[in-house]
């Protein structure tokens, strides 16, 4: 078995976690809740509601099933399962990587691994703490304004009367191809201190900030430029008050200077992605149905919000998850650009995992950190599922 | 549907169970067989520096074999740290490695390197420093492959340019505000370096405080000697005449020492390679640390040779290591791809070789070792990130965070 660092699939790829990961627990979630949820269309459920074949021939055709997913059950089983499984064992060791974690030569710690990131106080807890704050900021600004970006996208995209079409597409779609490792590094070079976008800004009269080394949040800054909070010294209830080993004030900064860098970076080269399977929905809407909708006499915006969204509602929820999914698994562009710097505003729980694991040899922890992250993934899912179910009681729908 | 999931059951567990005997890598616990044929082969990973480092590694290496009779392959990682990771938990490791300093007590803790100190009838040669960042539970472990170590280089034509002559060169820290105060102006900073222990530490090695004791079994992070060397350095910051290397927008001293935007850095021996490819119209010198209020102080650095413990060819492993750090190889690889040797013997050489890293060679005598626990990456990693914020922060309290996190570290690794 080879521990794999969890560079988390862009969100491009619905199929995700190819890499057989220890620490990267959260690339097996990738393959579930990609399907898109239809709902009421023909599900595998629907084979057993048909009238029932003859015993013997259903068995026949049982056994026959399963010798046809045989080879992609064996590779999911040995490339997906059994590592997820051996990962979460070895969450409950304190190994260091260099014996057999299945043969008794590391010791068991029970759920200590947990306990160190969730409840006792120390630098572990401090820096899982730091990354879910980092992250949860950058899944907030990140998925929508991705889903945003990429809906307007595809409706620019999708008129028929615009000329051409076929580049602009090609353009939008192109960071989306580009490898993430060479978008970062060209990143890094235009949002140095003295680089493009400040000498840009600098035309304007706006002194840009060191982006990359600028670990001040910018709700601090909001607060501290309206004089609530002084960013420097904090006092009153934010600062006195802690939780999980950061106060109240270091939950609510925000994301970093540095952290929106990242957050745009994310936004520009996954808005192309999720603009095509937008547009690939758009060109599935009937087009009698706007052609109906015209003809009532409804302008364009009220076609978007009556006609074309609750089209788009299987697609918006497959979008949504897979841009939280991916975004909370946020690893190659840390790792590129920052490695947690400045101020540990851009650690990432994946991050974290990878240098706990390989950094101080505690695959443990590290697996821990993979498997938490995991638990916080499934939850978002499930509640963005509850979000956006299908609200089949609701009146206007019935017109 | 029962039978399904029972079938399902069924194949998972046949699966779990047929990898699980696979993984004929994981097994064992048991010693090692030593192979004791007279032609072993040996495999030897290497984390490169570039191809001139490579190619000395490569030619003395054949050289060995030439002499002995082994056959020796030598990789070059990508990523060290990971592949040997991979490779202990495979029980597959090459043979002869690097190993960097901040993972050596990792891999010794876990028993994966062996110790042939005592083999190395000559062990004195090898600075004491380094020795005991090498040394676990009181056994050497590696022998230090090279070193490096701190000083102060001087751009001379901004030095100049500020009316500053040999004589001023600072052998104080009141002297070096002074200086540095003096150079600052325009576009250039008196004194720029990286904001991380590896280079900031020097102070506090200067006003005779250190993160852990001298056999690192204690930490010693909150003394008042470390809270004067970060009170003095924040003192620089706030003045303007100390700025980070990435306030500058440069990644290391040299970067900004080549490109005028610093009048001096605070830089290892590597500096004389990066300043020949990058910059080599660039004059600078280089001359010893500031002396603090308890004398001269700096850092250095170096990594080991590990052998491991699962190799079967541990006898000629160590022969090889013993021939690749021998006093005659060490000057070949100086010449080479610039490093610093590691014995006391070919220093003198070296330093006669290139009379302008004397100030480095001399720093080898008083030079602190890196610190070598269990576990400290992520403990050094948060110091390095208060050290970023030092110009704003409190330095008791940065000092009083390390102590607790490194004690943390320490009750853990025991």
């Amino acid at each position: 078995m080879s521990p794999v660092p969890p560079i988390s699939p862009m969100p491009a790829e619905p199929a995700g976690g190819t890499a057989p990961a220890v620490t990267g627990g959260g690339s097996t979630t990738a393959g579930s809740p990609s399907e898109p949820d239809a709902p009421g269309g023909p599900g595998p459920a629907a084979a057993p509601h048909a009238k029932p074949a003859p015993r013997v021939g259903r068995r026949a055709e049982g056994v026959w099933g399963w010798l046809f997913v045989s080879p992609m059950v064996i590779v999911l089983g040995l490339f997906l399962v059994l590592p997820t499984l051996m990962a979460l064992w070895v969450s409950l060791l304190d190994w260091d990587g260099q014996s057999n974690p299945f043969s008794g030569q590391a010791d068991f710690v029970g759920l200590d691994n947990y306990r160190d990131l969730l409840t006792q106080d120390g630098l572990d807890r401090t820096l899982f703490a730091t990354s879910l704050r980092n992250n949860f900021y950058y899944v907030l600004l990140t998925v929508p304004l991705q889903t945003v970006l990429a809906l307007g996208l595809a409706l620019i995209v999708n008129q028929r009367m615009l000329r051409g079409r076929g580049a602009l597409r090609t353009t939008f779609f192109f960071p989306s191809v580009t490898s993430s490792i060479a978008v970062s590094t060209i990143f890094l070079f235009l949002f140095q201190g003295s680089g493009a976008v400040n000498t840009l800004l600098s035309w304007i009269g706006v002194k840009g900030p060191n982006w990359f080394t600028d670990p001040r949040g910018v709700l601090s800054l909001l607060l501290g430029g309206l004089g609530i909070v002084d960013p420097n010294r904090p006092a009153g209830v934010l600062a006195d008050h802690s939780f999980m080993g950061l106060s109240w004030f270091e939950w609510l900064s925000g994301p970093s200077v540095a952290m929106c860098t990242i957050i745009a970076l994310s936004v520009w080269t996954t808005s192309g992605t999720f603009m095509l399977i937008f547009l690939a929905a758009l060109q599935n809407i009937p087009r009698e149905l706007e052609e109906s909708a015209a003809i009532e006499g409804v302008n364009r915006f009220e076609m978007l919000r009556h006609v074309t969204l609750p089209a788009l509602r299987p697609v918006l929820f497959l979008v949504l998850t897979l841009g939280t999914i991916g975004t909370w698994q946020v690893f190659d562009q840390v790792y590129v650009m920052s490695q947690g710097a400045p101020g540990n505003t851009t650690l990432t729980p994946a991050f974290l995992s990878y240098s706990a694991a390989f950094g101080d040899a505690d695959f443990g922890q590290g697996a821990a950190i993979a498997f938490l992250l995991l638990a916080l993934i499934l939850t978002m899912t499930g509640l963005q599922r509850y979000a956006l179910r299908e609200r089949t009681a609701r009146p206007g729908r019935k017109r | 549907m029962v039978n399904r999931t029972a079938a399902a059951a069924l194949v998972t567990c046949a699966t779990l169970m047929a990898a699980t005997g696979c993984s004929s890598g994981f097994d064992s616990g048991t010693k090692t067989e030593q192979d004791s044929s007279s032609k072993q082969h040996l495999t030897v990973l290497i984390a490169s520096s570039g191809d001139a480092e490579t190619k000395a590694v490569k030619d003395a290496a054949a050289a060995y074999a030439k002499e002995s009779g082994n056959t020796v392959t030598v990789d070059v990682a990508k990523d060290i740290n990971q592949q040997l990771a991979q490779s202990f938990a495979g029980h597959k490791p090459p043979d002869a490695f690097y190993v960097n300093s901040d993972q050596f007590a990792n891999y010794a803790k876990g028993g994966s390197l062996y110790p042939y100190g005592d083999q190395v009838k000559d062990a004195d040669d090898f600075s004491e420093q380094l020795r005991t960042s090498f040394t676990y539970d009181g056994k050497l472990v590696c022998l230090p492959k090279d070193t490096s170590t701190l000083s102060l280089a001087i751009n001379t034509a901004l030095w100049k340019k500020a009316g500053l002559t040999d004589q001023d060169y600072p052998t104080t820290w009141a002297q070096l505000k002074t200086v540095a105060a003096k150079l600052t102006k325009g576009k250039v900073t008196g004194l720029v370096t990286n904001g991380e222990w590896a280079r900031l530490g020097v102070f506090m090695k200067e006003a005779g405080g250190w993160i852990t004791d001298a056999d690192q079994t204690k930490m010693t992070a909150d003394s008042t000697q470390n809270a004067g060397a970060l009170t003095y350095v924040q003192s620089l910051l706030k003045s303007g005449s100390l700025k980070y290397a990435n306030q500058v927008d440069t990644n290391w001293g040299g970067e900004a020492l080549g490109k005028g935007k610093a009048a001096m850095t605070i830089e290892g021996n590597w500096l004389t390679g990066g300043m020949k490819a990058d910059y080599p119209d660039v004059k600078y010198t280089v001359v010893p640390l500031p002396e603090g209020p308890s004398g001269q102080g700096t850092l250095a650095f170096s990594q080991c040779w590990g052998v491991a413990q699962d190799s079967a060819h541990q006898a000629a492993a160590v022969d090889l290591v013993k021939y690749l750090t021998s006093s005659a190889q060490q000057v070949k690889n100086a010449a080479a791809f610039g490093v610093m040797p590691s014995r006391t013997s070919a220093q003198a050489e070296y330093a006669k070789q290139n009379p302008s890293a004397k100030a480095w060679v001399d720093a080898s005598a008083y030079a602190q070792g890196p610190v070598t626990i269990a576990g400290f990456d992520k403990v050094l990693t948060q110091f390095n990130t208060d050290l970023a914020g030092l110009a704003t922060a409190d330095p008791k309290k940065i000092l009083a965070d390390l102590q607790r996190n490194g004690e943390q570290a320490l009750a853990k690794g025991e």
